[in-house]
């Protein structure tokens, strides 16, 4: 899965971050405590340096040697507190801001979960992952970082200076007039090295698409001998990204010497002007020496302000990013009927459908009934709309015209989780999840016993999972145990006999199946089908069999329906789909996996 | 399944991993890329020692040039809390004496040239470090993608594309991160450290030495946090890879999840690992909670003793006041960078273990080297292949083709048909050597493949497979994959010949529709239609054609059946058929089973033989048409 180069963001400012603001409720407590504690931090790191002073002009300079210990006991009494109080705000800190990213997440999801295929057709599941991942880590940080100290450095920076112009006016007023130029370019630096390092993920990214194809595509490339060309695209893509690159270590080489050297030009002048104003008498020795610790102790907060500003504004974009999944307003919502004694008696009347994104239909009005109990396959060319025309029945999407009926009540007015639990899909391309078979298979009905469980893989020839190493215990999926197209196609196929549907959609889930399994699942699913509604998508002869009558899905519409042989014999388009090419019968079973 | 890459069932029962809490995820075994992330934190492996030497070996004089810079830098650096008690000791007294400005000036005079050589020295390291990082960065990426790329189909085969794709992005992201961050805060700290110590000591002895009592305390703190962290920082990554792959699995399979009612359990679930990674956060995020106030607790201790016991020293004139002052700005530059550490010490670590998977990548050898003495194809390449007594195991004692010895004259096309596991794709893949055989040899106009370079026999022969991979680009760059000369007459006459110019012709931008953009609306037969179209436009003497059509609907396939019968006329061909009306186009037909060929000879005449394996099918087929 590859995260594909995203769209323009959403439009970000400060509303978007104060429309989160309900998440920081259940932590107010907590982010007072840590509000005071850091206030009270910074205020010991401004007294410290005073302390130090009042040694040095007192019992140094001044000969008081009775003053040493009690002030030295003063200094070291406040840098106990002071590393006791970043503690505390630290500790306290962490699990607010865990606990707020956590509920954040918690909520995506269940957002997510909530929304609709039409929306999951249209979002790459690493956008929603990066959301889910990198926005929430940026607004962690700016909660429990950026925010504090955006309020405690300009505390700082307004009281350390008021100190220095207390201590000694000329000077202070100097650092003062510094400030603003401090954190003006230390901003404009950030927001080029924002700019710049966008460009580098970006180039990182094509890069990675790249890596991608040559990993995946690595079949092709070398069928046809094209390592050589692919490297050189490569190559050519990370030499793009090598430039970019120095660009930024030359820009952030510039900001970070830039911010070393500030420190110093102040030291020089305060040592100047400050050692001339000794000697004159203007100042004592100890304020000179607290002038500079103070100095150096507003480097940080003055230029970390320019670094926290450009933070903001990536917690704000984050925001945006993350509230505009907010705002998605699932248009698939459950109606309130249930069906008291379901038959399962299914009904499409004037079905239309078009996806979100085209004006071209793919369904034109299709009408077809399923009675109780009766199993009718579904025949048409590849993207003739078969798929989407089972889709509707659980309403994975909505009809855009037209509806359909389940005992004749409209699927759009039943409960959701009633009528999902009527229909059951055993989809084409088997979904399975890196979790034990056993909760594969129980996905529709985790309440299953072992009973039911072994039924349903005998219908669906699945037995096969009890010689897993660890039998149903297994872990299948993308992190765990890979199985053949054949077996997985046959847990989804349980899956959807064990949830014991009312309906039973089978969306030519038996394609990957040898000929001999296929036989033994189709006599197995006879029994099943028995007395239960069924809609099978057939590209097979074999699998037709399976009903009791055909439908031919044909530009939108059901053209006709009627008995395989009959329409083998009348309607030379089935003919033509189904007729005249059988698969070749493979004469064994799989080899055992 | 077309590919028959065995899956080997494990011979001993694995262990079970013991630190499984949650029923859900099932049992599996630990994955290689796990067992590294496990390894005990900080040491490289022999692998990963050897690449880095080889990779760091071109810049050694730079490297030297480098070290010395930044001594220079930090030189400078640490002399200017020096001149400014020497600004105060030196400077004032002749101020306050009679007026005499100059050696004050003098002094602020080198602290400006310290401070310009300060701020030359790093920019120059900065951007010449910056810069080796970057080379070895990018020498990083083109080993690692032309090693992917050199090794065998059969190594691919074992290591998913998912692996590949994270060796090329997230392991040499972390060795980025820790070239852009790590190297100079970790050259800094220690020049720093050592530096700082020395001055103090040179400043003063008896202050140096209570000052530096701290070390132990630091060192031992330090110690603790780097054991705490790397067992953190492994829960962490753990959880945070079951998040992600919880999360990235619901949405990617949404489709059943909804049609299953699966959301309240999953929901369940995500909130469970979403707590669990809460929880290893909370842990990391401590230990940071614990370690910045320990490290500030000892340097404002130290501090306040230097005070007591320097204060006490210069009351009896023992130190200067500039003493004290260089004392005190020299601790607060000695206890920054051990705050640093912290947060480079998990990008220490996770480029540790990344340089390992990729030092473990680079060292796999390819299993089907290019030969050492390569034979020309003279006079352009006929087409006869001849299996030569071949053998082909892909499990030791477990044979998938225990003799084979077949010859196919130039220009015929054959058909192969019979189980899964027969052997049929084995038999592709040793004709394009994706696989060396076993035993015996496999040969092109009598050439044996492997003495004819890569490139030669890919010239010769192509292989197209059921699994239709088109690359981001255009349609007709995807045509162009295999000859990338091609004019647009003969791209567009590849298409006609195959009936996939009108549905090209009709995409929004005809041939230079981007597929990546519209991927999704190139249907599975379009796609495929489009790959065989690479095949026919790059023109090889033998086409490999591995259950190419499967994915087409009939009435495609019949078109390309069609075509099949002008474009291979020719050339020699190899089918994988699953269809009959495919075997029907061939001069012949081999039916194999258990890697033994049981019947082998012209369709009509296998049909009119009667009794065989052939005419059971072909009866069978008649009889669905019935």
């Amino acid at each position: 899965m590859m995260t594909t180069p995203e769209a323009a963001d959403p439009p970000a400012g400060i509303h978007s971050l104060w429309r989160l603001r309900g998440y920081l409720r259940p932590h107010v407590a907590a982010l007072s405590i840590m509000a005071a504690a850091a206030v009270a931090a910074v205020g010991l790191t401004i007294t410290i340096p005073l302390v130090t002073k009042a040694i040095i002009d007192g019992p140094i300079t001044d000969r008081d040697l009775g003053a040493l210990l009690p002030l030295g006991l003063l200094a070291l009494g406040l840098g106990v507190l002071e590393a006791f109080l970043i503690w505390v705000r630290r500790w306290v800190q962490s699990n607010a801001v865990l606990g707020l990213e956590t509920e954040i997440r918690h909520d995506l999801y269940e957002r997510l979960q909530e929304l609709p295929m039409s929306f999951h057709t249209r979002w790459e599941s690493g956008q929603l992952l990066s959301r889910a991942t990198q926005d929430l880590s940026s607004i962690r940080r700016f909660a429990g970082f950026g925010l504090l100290f955006l309020v405690l450095n300009i505390l700082q920076v307004t009281v350390v200076t008021g100190v220095l112009l207390h201590l000694y006016w000329p000077l202070g007023l100097v650092v003062a007039a510094t400030t603003v130029p401090v954190v003006w370019l230390s901003m404009r630096f950030e927001k080029a090295y924002v700019v710049v390092s966008r460009r580098v993920q970006d180039e990182q990214g094509d890069l990675a698409t790249r890596a991608e194809e040559g990993a995946v595509g690595i079949r092709v490339i070398k069928s046809f001998g094209r390592s050589e060309h692919v490297s050189e695209q490569y190559e050519a893509a990370a030499r793009t990204l090598y430039a970019t690159s120095m660009d930024k270590v030359r820009l952030s080489a510039r900001f970070f010497t830039f911010l070393e050297v500030i420190p110093n030009c102040a030291v020089v002048i305060v040592l100047l002007s400050g050692a001339i104003g000794v000697g004159k008498g203007l100042l004592t020795p100890g304020e000179l020496v607290a002038f500079i610790t103070l100095l150096l102790s507003l480097v940080w907060p003055v230029a970390s302000l320019g670094v926290i500003l450009a933070m903001a504004q990536e917690a704000m974009t984050s925001s945006a990013r993350i509230l505009e999944i907010f705002d998605i307003e699932p248009d698939i919502v459950g109606g309130t009927q249930t069906i008291a004694e379901p038959r399962g008696h299914l009904r499409f009347e004037g079905v239309e459908f078009a996806f979100p994104d085209s004006d071209e239909p793919v369904l034109r009005g299709v009408d077809l009934e399923i009675r109780p109990g009766e199993t009718v396959a579904l025949v048409g060319a590849t993207g003739s709309g078969k798929t989407v025309l089972t889709a509707l029945v659980p309403r994975l999407f909505d009809v855009t015209g037209g509806r359909v009926t389940i005992d004749g009540v409209d699927v759009r007015e039943l409960d959701l989780g009633h009528l999902r639990s009527l229909v059951a899909t055993a989809f084409e391309e088997p979904t399975l999840f890196s979790m034990s078979a056993r909760e594969n298979l129980t996905l529709g009905r985790a309440d299953a016993t072992d009973a039911e469980v072994e039924q349903a893989l005998d219908v669906a020839q699945a037995d096969f999972v009890h010689d897993l190493p660890w039998g149903l215990d297994t872990r299948v999926g993308e992190q765990g145990l890979s199985l053949s197209g054949g077996q997985r196609q046959r847990l989804a196929l349980a899956r959807a006999v064990l949830a014991q549907p009312k309906i039973l959609v089978l969306d030519d889930t038996l394609s990957a199946l040898d000929v001999h399994t296929e036989k033994l699942v189709e006599e197995a699913l006879q029994r099943v089908l028995a007395d239960t509604t069924g809609l099978i998508v057939a590209h097979r002869a074999s699998t037709v069999l399976l009903a009791d009558r055909v439908a031919l899905l044909q530009d939108g519409r059901i053209t006709h329906v009627g008995d395989h042989r009959e329409l083998l014999a009348t309607v030379p388009a089935y003919r033509d789909l189904l007729g005249s090419d059988a698969d070749l019968p493979v004469l064994e079973d799989e080899v055992p996996a | 399944m077309t590919t028959e890459t065995p899956e080997i069932p494990p011979e001993t029962p694995p262990e079970v991993p013991v630190d499984e809490t949650t029923s859900w995820r099932g049992l599996a075994e630990v994955d290689a890329d796990e067992a590294a992330e496990r390894m005990t934190a900080g040491t490289l492996g022999g692998g990963s020692k050897r690449l880095l030497r080889e990779l760091l070996a071109p810049y050694k004089r730079a490297i030297q040039v480098l070290i010395g810079i930044v001594v220079l830098e930090n030189a400078a650096r640490l002399a200017i809390p020096y001149l400014v008690k020497e600004g105060i000791d030196t400077g004032i007294p002749p101020i306050r004496e009679h007026d005499d400005l100059e050696p004050l000036l003098v002094i602020v005079g080198i602290v400006l040239v310290a401070t310009i050589t300060q701020a030359l020295a790093r920019q120059l390291f900065l951007v010449r470090s910056g810069q080796i990082g970057q080379d070895i960065l990018f020498e990083i990426r083109r080993r690692v993608f032309r090693h992917f790329q050199a090794l065998s189909p059969a190594f691919h085969d074992g290591y998913t594309s998912g692996r590949v794709i994270s060796r090329q992005t997230s392991d040499v992201d972390a060795i980025y991160e820790m070239l852009e961050t790590g190297f100079d805060g970790l050259v800094t700290a220690a020049l720093t450290l050592v530096g700082t110590a020395g001055l103090l000591l040179f400043l003063d002895v008896k202050l140096g030495l209570v000052a530096l009592t701290c070390g132990p305390f630091l060192a031992w703190l330090t110690m603790w946090f780097r054991r705490e962290s790397a067992k953190s920082y492994k829960v962490t990554r753990e959880k945070v890879a079951l998040v992600i792959v919880h999360f990235v699995e619901s949405m990617g399979g949404i489709r059943a999840v909804q049609a299953f009612r699966r959301e309240p359990r999953n929901q369940e679930i995500f909130d469970d690992v979403n707590d669990q990674y809460r929880r290893a956060n909370l842990v990391a995020f401590r230990l940071v909670a614990w370690f910045m106030p320990g490290i500030r607790l000892i340097g404002n201790v130290t501090i306040g003793v230097v005070l007591l016991y320097g204060g006490y020293r210069a009351y009896h004139g023992d130190v200067t006041v500039g003493v004290l002052a260089a004392f005190l700005l020299y601790l607060r530059q000695f206890f920054e960078p051990m705050m640093e550490i912290s947060q480079f010490y998990n990008t220490f670590q996770s480029a540790s273990a990344a340089l390992d998977k990729l030092a473990g990548v680079l060292d796999e050898e390819p299993s089907v080297p290019e030969p050492t003495d390569p034979v020309e194809l003279s006079g352009g390449v006929g087409g006869e292949l001849r299996f030569d007594h071949v053998a082909f195991e892909y499990v030791a004692g477990r044979p998938v083709l225990p003799d084979l010895d077949l010859t196919v004259p130039a220009g015929q096309t054959l058909a192969l048909v019979g189980t899964t596991g027969a052997g049929k794709t084995t038999l592709a893949k040793l004709a394009t050597r994706f696989y060396d055989p076993t035993a015996g040899r496999v040969l092109l106009d009598g050439t044996d493949l492997r003495d004819l370079r890569t490139d030669d026999l890919r010239d010769a022969v192509v292989m197209v497979t059921q699994e239709n991979y088109l690359f981001s680009g255009t349609i007709a760059d995807n045509i162009r994959f295999g000859r990338p000369d091609a004019t647009f007459d003969e791209v567009v006459a590849a298409t006609t010949a195959l009936g996939a110019h009108d549905f090209i012709s009709a995409m929004p931008d005809g041939y230079d529709t981007d597929v990546a953009n519209s991927g999704g609306r190139l249907s599975a037969g379009q796609r495929q239609l489009v790959a065989f179209a690479r095949a026919f436009l790059a023109d090889p003497a033998v086409l490999i054609l591995d259950e190419a059509t499967s994915s087409l609907d009939v009435p495609s396939e019949r078109l390309v059946q069609q075509a099949l019968r002008t474009v291979l006329a020719g050339r020699t061909a190899v089918i994988i058929a699953h269809r009959l009306s495919t075997v029907e186009i061939a001069d012949r037909v081999l039916v194999m089973e258990h890697g033994r060929i049981v019947e082998d000879g012209a369709p009509a005449d296998l049909v009119a033989g009667g009794g065989g394996r052939y005419s059971e099918l072909h009866e069978a087929w008649l009889e669905s048409l019935a």
